[in-house]
């Protein structure tokens, strides 16, 4: 499988002198398409910062991010602007749905303003949505969703079209355990697709969907999970009498 | 977990073989606990010596042999349906001991001994959801087991995240190089301001 994201050597400092703080320090990440990252860390320890910049939302103070074996830093405004667009889809915590449109508006926004037309826009948003069972809500308003369905929503929207990176930022924390599971089952489902994906988060429970924990600490991968043997190896005697 | 007690529940809706109860019991515990024929005869003697079920024939044993329930089995299932599972006290935690010894070995990264015990757990909170994702969204038994396991390895992983915020704030001293003896007259002499001990009536 190719690599969808690169980070190379990245490291980011915000201010400078006594007040600078170093939120990354030299960063090597490669996220394949069809695999799902977990980044876990305490609060401060850069993990958003990794997500930002992985985005391109932010840039890095030094190193190279690739999308798609593309250097961001050699592209222009705009073209990273269209790159976010049609090849990036982000989920946060809070869902970020727009109120005033519905459920079907919020999945084909992105791609209307990318320039896709209205019909083939609609018909991608539609097929999200349907992947995602929520075909029979594309008329609703986010307030008219549960929280699950806003999540889902939200991540039919960041994987519409053909988005090959898929960046969430504790996308189940405001959900309860149940739905957040309903939820990662869609994202474990889109990289299975080919998405390559990619959670920030400090809850264990989430980041066990992941195919690779990695372990950030003062600005600096410290660790990873070894890719876990299968679930066949839980299946021993433990039963006493 | 308690075998007798499962049995006398798988048999509390009707008289079962062994086979039958050994079957049912993975089914119903997603196949996370497999249980062998002759732990389940062993369990289901003890239970018919205590009066808790009964058999269709003393004279024969084996496959063929159907169990019940007795209303003395009955009431001891209830009875244990109802009793705590004894948490309130803590138990001797291992982890807990691992931890609090580093911190008095010198030449011990305490923080990298967390991420050790961390990554571990992760890891075989991976292989549970695995096993959670691999079956059907509708297999009530496995998710349950699944889920009873991810919460216990979650709430260490909590734990050893919060052990990891406080070492960082409040740095154990490093630990002394071993120390003389001290003189007799100081081994003698009470310390100055002793704590109280503080038990919780801790397990074994």
């Amino acid at each position: 499988m190719s690599a969808v994201l690169e980070l190379r050597r990245v490291s980011k400092v915000y201010g400078s002198g006594p007040s600078e703080v170093q939120a990354l320090r030299s960063v090597d990440l490669t996220v394949k398409a069809g695999e799902l990252v977990a980044i876990m860390g305490p609060s401060g320890s850069g993990k958003s910062t990794l997500l930002t910049i992985a985005g391109t939302l932010e840039d890095a103070s030094s190193g190279e991010v690739l999308i798609t074996g593309a250097p961001v830093s050699t592209l222009s405004k705009n073209e990273r602007a269209s790159l976010r667009r049609r090849s990036i889809g982000y989920v946060f915590q809070d869902f970020n749905l727009l109120a005033g449109l519905t459920a079907l508006e919020n999945v084909t926004l992105p791609m209307e303003l990318d320039g896709l037309a209205g019909k083939a826009a609609r018909a991608a948003g539609i097929e999200a949505l349907r992947r995602f069972d929520l075909a029979d809500k594309a008329g609703r308003y986010p307030d008219e969703l549960s929280g699950g369905e806003r999540q889902r929503v939200a991540i039919a929207r960041a994987i519409a079209g053909d988005r090959r990176l898929l960046l969430a930022d504790e996308p189940t924390g405001a959900l309860d355990s149940v739905n957040g599971e309903a939820v990662m089952r869609l994202v474990r489902a889109a990289c299975r697709d080919g998405v390559a994906g990619v959670i920030v988060t400090h809850d264990a429970q989430l980041a066990s969907w992941a195919d690779r924990i990695v372990f950030i600490r003062d600005g600096r991968i410290v660790d990873q999970t070894a890719p876990p043997p299968g679930p066949e190896s839980l299946l021993t005697p433990g039963a006493t009498a | 977990m308690s075998v007798r007690h499962a049995l006398l529940a798988l048999l509390s809706d009707g008289p079962k073989y062994g086979l039958q109860l050994r079957q049912e019991f993975e089914a119903k515990t997603g196949e996370v606990w497999p249980l062998n024929v002759g732990q389940v005869y062993t369990t289901l003697q003890r239970l018919e010596r205590d009066g808790l079920v009964e058999s269709d024939d003393a004279e024969t044993d084996g496959p063929q042999k159907g169990f019940r329930i007795t209303a003395a089995g009955h009431g001891e299932l209830m009875g244990w349906l109802r009793t705590p599972g004894g948490d309130d006290a803590p138990p001797r935690d291992e982890l807990v001991i691992k931890v609090l010894v580093a911190m008095t070995v010198p030449g011990v990264d305490v923080a990298e001994l967390l991420q050790v015990h961390r990554r571990h757990l992760l890891q075989t909170m991976q292989r549970y959801t695995r096993l959670k994702e691999s079956a059907a969204e509708d297999d009530l038994g496995l998710a349950l087991v699944a889920d009873a396991e991810i919460f216990r390895l979650e709430a260490v992983v909590r734990w050893l995240d919060a052990a990891d915020v406080r070492l960082k704030r409040f740095p154990p001293a490093p630990a002394a190089a071993p120390a003389a003896p001290a003189p007799e007259a100081e081994r003698r002499a009470e310390p100055a301001a002793r704590r109280p001990r503080r038990t919780l009536g801790v397990r074994s």
